[in-house]
């Protein structure tokens, strides 16, 4: 098939089954430079089983998925993410013991064999990436504190920092405003908007009105297959899709 | 200069606590005990190295090891080895049936010195050896299960076997190492005489120099980007590996270190002690060493050096005068530092401490709780929405 | 290996080599199916399950003695009812352990091992207080006695086939009790979803105390049983605890099927080996083969693929 493309993420023919059971059946998915992209759908339709498969967590029975023109389904997690993927998990998964700025630091990708952690610098560079990243997501005025202390809003912003720290073609979201505040969710799409600037975003989402607010593209996942895609406004009134979110 | 006092030394606080140490094991007891007594806690102190080794590895990393008593023993074993080479030269052992080798491989039978003992007659190899065979014994184990994602119980579990099969091997191959008795009457060391009351005080000083050195060394790579990831990796270790590290070669890392630390220790055993047996190797001994660090505290390197002594005071003190105690007191200490007070004495210590700063310093209290209570603004405005 | 044995007599010592294989694994299987129960559904490990096993053997030793001594003419029944008493015994103990213990435990599993081993010590010292350092066994009915001997050269015990018809009993007891029942199906789900069992109304503290007790009380059956075919110390329940765990993993820890299948392979394969090679090299091998086995397969032998 294509062999090289200037598309961020390819994902063709992906298929996954645990015990017989197909999460996630040959499924295609395009995700250009610079977009923003939104996958919906109901409950166990695939979704994070799709963003399991792309970094690695699961591996795919069988299809290809490929990042930059480079395969990933036999890469190791950490391969992946040096590749330029980051992953934020659907509840926040920050280091709760440690402050906002430590949790910054342990992101930040330098030292990251194990010498090179042994003998990691806190520099000025460091300092000020941490400062710029920090402000960035909202946070520069809590950098010393505990991030377990944080709301569970700016937990979701703090995980959102570590994954920026470290520069990603690909930043994929999963549920990124799930229990935060109406306030909270309007500084999350101002967020989003902004750091999709140069590089592609994956997004899941449960929540139509943050998807109205942030999508480009969406594409709606039912029962491990794409059921609908392309513009937001065209797939909202898609019968298809109003059955399947609807019909029972 | 700052980076010394800061990291290595773990600023005021970690001075302190280090200097106390210090006048305790080098001035306080040598000046107070008798020399039987300084040899007693000499051996106890090599128990600190795998209790050490335990905070860094169990403490900080999750990792729970119930076999250190594995590398506590190949280190042993290592020096025994040499030491009792030098034993059995064969003007030594003249009325054996195979002179030149030692005592329990003539009574078993033996005729020459098996191939693996060979290289131990050369006090340099077998220096490398205990440095070298223990870390990469750990790096096999580790390797095969951290790459394969084994974690927690199993590996606690696996440990605990790995400790019985080797305790197995030495009590049934005794023709090689001594049996259950394990390898005795060790004298001289290059000839010098260990049992003598210089070389008594000159080993348990080295021995004390050394655990010196070593909780430097692990608070170097505790208070390093190292320290932060083996957190956490405790505590989110799918956040790390999603964060581009193999979370695998820090958990080897950790556990070869782990093996070295208390390799050492068993190599110091044997100096000081003058015999090693597959007593200090197996199930009991390995869990011993992690109740040590339990109640000195798992997050404190000098809280895993008091816990040993203590547990050790304790252990002589009441095996002396009621055996049948304790037993009891022993397992009542595992469950009460689980149940009662999981981060043991240092916790204690801590919030013993944090009583004390609470109740006097109250100008510093209240210029503190300005600062740490600067709350976030958006979280005030989520709970009145 | 095979030096100097006709066919015929090789053929004679695997059949009693093998039989021996099945009273270890009649053992181990009963210590291992509580363990399962424990570890496999529960989470918990409980280093303390040798001496619950211990506890079901003093208890029989205690039934016979004052058997023995109060009403001679209840010698050839008394066993029966000393299982049914060794596994009260035992379960009750758990049932204790769960409370004073294991139940503040559930979130830090490897804690969980400490205190465990740390109830271990002091329940061995209670033995040792109790009954003494020295070995005991009690005083077997005569049925119980004896052997089968099929041909000249294979001699079959009578109490190590009836030790393996027990087994039998217990492990589709617990089968049936496990998938079958009401009550097995509450710890299925409560393993599986403590939160959501708890709101659709099971009581999940009760299902997991009387859960960790009937495992301890099968530990106590095995106690019983083992009383028939060794002598019991305080130490004896340490002895098999290592067994019993591999046996477990091996299995993988969530199948009752594994666990008889890893049994089963474990006891064979150490009894075998024990004849043509000295005893402690025969555990050696075994062990050493396991963790290997289980570095390149750590799920276990039987253990289904799941989204994680």
């Amino acid at each position: 098939m294509s062999t090289s493309t200037d598309l961020t993420l390819a994902i063709e023919d992906l298929t996954v089954s645990f015990d017989g059971f197909k999460a996630v059946d040959s499924l295609n998915l395009y995700i250009d430079k610079n977009e923003l992209h939104v996958v919906i759908g109901p409950n166990g339709a695939g979704k994070t089983t799709v963003l399991d498969l792309i970094c690695g967590k699961t591996k795919a029975s069988s299809g290809s998925i490929k990042f930059l023109n480079k395969e990933l389904t036999e890469l190791a997690e950490h391969e992946i993410v040096r590749a330029g993927v980051g992953r934020k998990f659907q509840t926040p998964s920050i280091y709760e013991n440690l402050t906002v700025f430590e949790n910054l630091e342990v992101s930040y990708p330098y030292g990251r064999t194990v010498i090179g952690s042994l003998f990691f610098k806190r520099n000025n560079e460091v300092v000020k990436k941490i400062h710029q990243i920090a402000k960035e997501i909202m946070l520069e005025d809590v950098l010393d504190t505990e991030s377990a202390l944080l709301s569970h809003g700016q937990k979701q912003w703090l995980e959102i920092g570590m994954l920026l720290i470290q520069d990603p073609q690909l930043l994929m979201l999963d549920e990124p405003v799930a229990g935060m505040s109406v306030k909270e969710r309007e500084q999350t799409a101002e967020l989003l908007k902004k750091i999709s600037k140069g590089r592609s975003v994956l997004v899941i989402e449960h929540d139509m009105e943050f998807v109205e607010q942030i999508a480009q593209k969406v594409t709606v996942l039912h029962q491990g297959k794409i059921l609908a895609a392309g513009q937001m406004d065209k797939v909202q009134k898609d019968p298809k899709v109003i059955e399947v979110y609807l019909g029972h | 200069m700052s980076f010394f006092y800061n990291k290595l030394i773990g600023g005021k606080e970690g001075l302190t606590g280090l200097i106390l140490l210090a006048l305790l094991i080098l001035v306080v007891f040598p000046l107070t005990l008798d020399l039987f007594r300084l040899n007693l806690v000499g051996k106890y102190l090599t128990y600190a190295f795998p209790a050490v080794s335990l905070v860094l590895l169990w403490g900080y990393g999750g990792i729970l090891s119930l076999g250190q008593g594995v590398f506590f023993g190949l280190g042993g074993y290592g020096m025994a080895m040499f030491l009792k080479l030098e034993a059995s030269s064969p003007e030594n052992t003249a009325i054996q049936s195979t002179p030149g080798i030692p005592d329990f491989m003539d009574w078993n039978q033996l005729t020459e010195l098996p191939w693996f003992w060979e290289p131990f007659n050369s006090f340099a190899f077998t220096i490398l050896a205990i440095l070298i065979i223990p870390a990469a014994f750990a790096y096999i184990i580790g390797a095969a299960m951290f790459k394969r994602r084994v974690g927690g119980v199993y590996f606690a579990i696996i440990t605990q076997v790995i400790a019985v099969i080797l305790t197995i091997l030495i009590v049934g191959q005794q023709g090689y190492t001594g049996g259950i008795n394990g390898i005795t009457d060790l004298r001289t060391l290059n000839g010098w005489d260990m049992t003598s009351d210089s070389a008594k005080y000159i080993f348990y000083f080295i021995n004390c120099a050394l655990l010196l050195c070593i909780v430097l060394l692990s608070r170097f790579i505790l208070t390093s980007k190292f320290g932060s990831l083996l957190l956490a990796i405790r505590d989110k270790e799918d956040r790390v590996r999603f964060s581009g590290y193999d979370v695998s070669n820090f958990k080897i890392f950790i556990y070869c270190f782990a093996a070295l630390i208390s390799a050492i220790g068993g190599a110091m055993f044997t100096l000081q002690v003058g015999f090693m047996s597959p007593s200090f190797v197996g199930i009991v001994p390995s869990i011993e060493m992690v109740i040590f660090a339990a109640i000195g505290g798992r997050m404190s390197l000098i809280g895993a050096i008091y816990g040993t002594l203590l547990v050790n005071f304790g252990k002589t003190a009441f095996s002396e005068t009621f055996p049948e105690l304790w037993l009891f007191l022993m397992g009542g200490l595992f469950i009460s530092v689980v149940m009662l007070f999981p981060n043991g004495l240092a916790g204690l210590w801590n919030d013993y401490k944090h009583h004390l700063t609470n109740r006097f310093a109250f100008i510093t209290k209240r210029f503190k709780s300005q600062k740490t209570l600067t709350r976030p603004t958006n979280a005030e405005s989520e709970s009145l929405s | 290996m095979l030096g100097g044995y006709t066919y015929g007599e090789l053929g004679s010592i695997l059949a009693m080599q093998g039989f021996a294989g099945f009273s270890l694994f009649s053992v181990l299987l009963l210590m291992a199916l509580g363990l399962a129960i424990i570890f496999g559904q529960m989470g918990v490990i409980n280093m303390a399950h040798g001496e619950f096993m211990a506890a079901g053997a003093y208890t029989t030793y205690l039934i016979a003695t004052l058997t023995e001594q109060y009403f001679p003419a209840f010698m050839p029944y008394y066993f029966v009812f000393a299982i049914v008493v060794a596994f009260f015994v035992a379960g009750a103990l758990g049932y204790l352990a769960e409370f004073a213990l294991i139940r503040h435990l559930y979130k830090r599993p490897l804690d969980t091992l400490l205190a465990t081993w740390g109830l271990s010590l002091i329940m061995q010292q209670s033995y040792r207080s109790i009954f003494g350092a020295r070995e005991v066994s009690p005083t077997l009915p005569e049925w119980l006695l004896g052997s089968y001997q099929p041909t000249d050269t294979i001699d079959i015990p009578l109490n190590g086939m009836f030790v393996l018809v027990l087994t039998a009993v217990v492990t589709f007891a617990v089968f049936y009790l496990m998938f079958k029942s009401r009550w097995g199906l509450r710890v299925r789900a409560t393993t599986q979803n403590r939160v959501m069992s708890g709101a659709v109304g099971i009581n999940t503290n009760k299902v997991d105390r009387y859960t960790f007790a009937l495992g301890c009380g099968i530990a106590g059956i095995a106690g019983a049983a083992f009383t028939t075919i060794a002598s019991t110390g305080p130490t004896t329940g340490t002895l098999y605890i290592v067994d019993t765990f591999m046996v477990v993993v091996f299995g993988g820890a969530a199948s009752l099927f594994g666990t008889i299948a890893s049994a089963f392979s474990i006891a064979q394969a150490q009894s075998i080996l024990e004849f043509f090679i000295s005893g402690s090299m025969a555990k050696v091998y075994t062990l050493v083969t396991l963790v290997l086995i289980l570095m390149f397969k750590p799920e276990g032998l039987f253990a289904s693929k799941v989204r994680r």
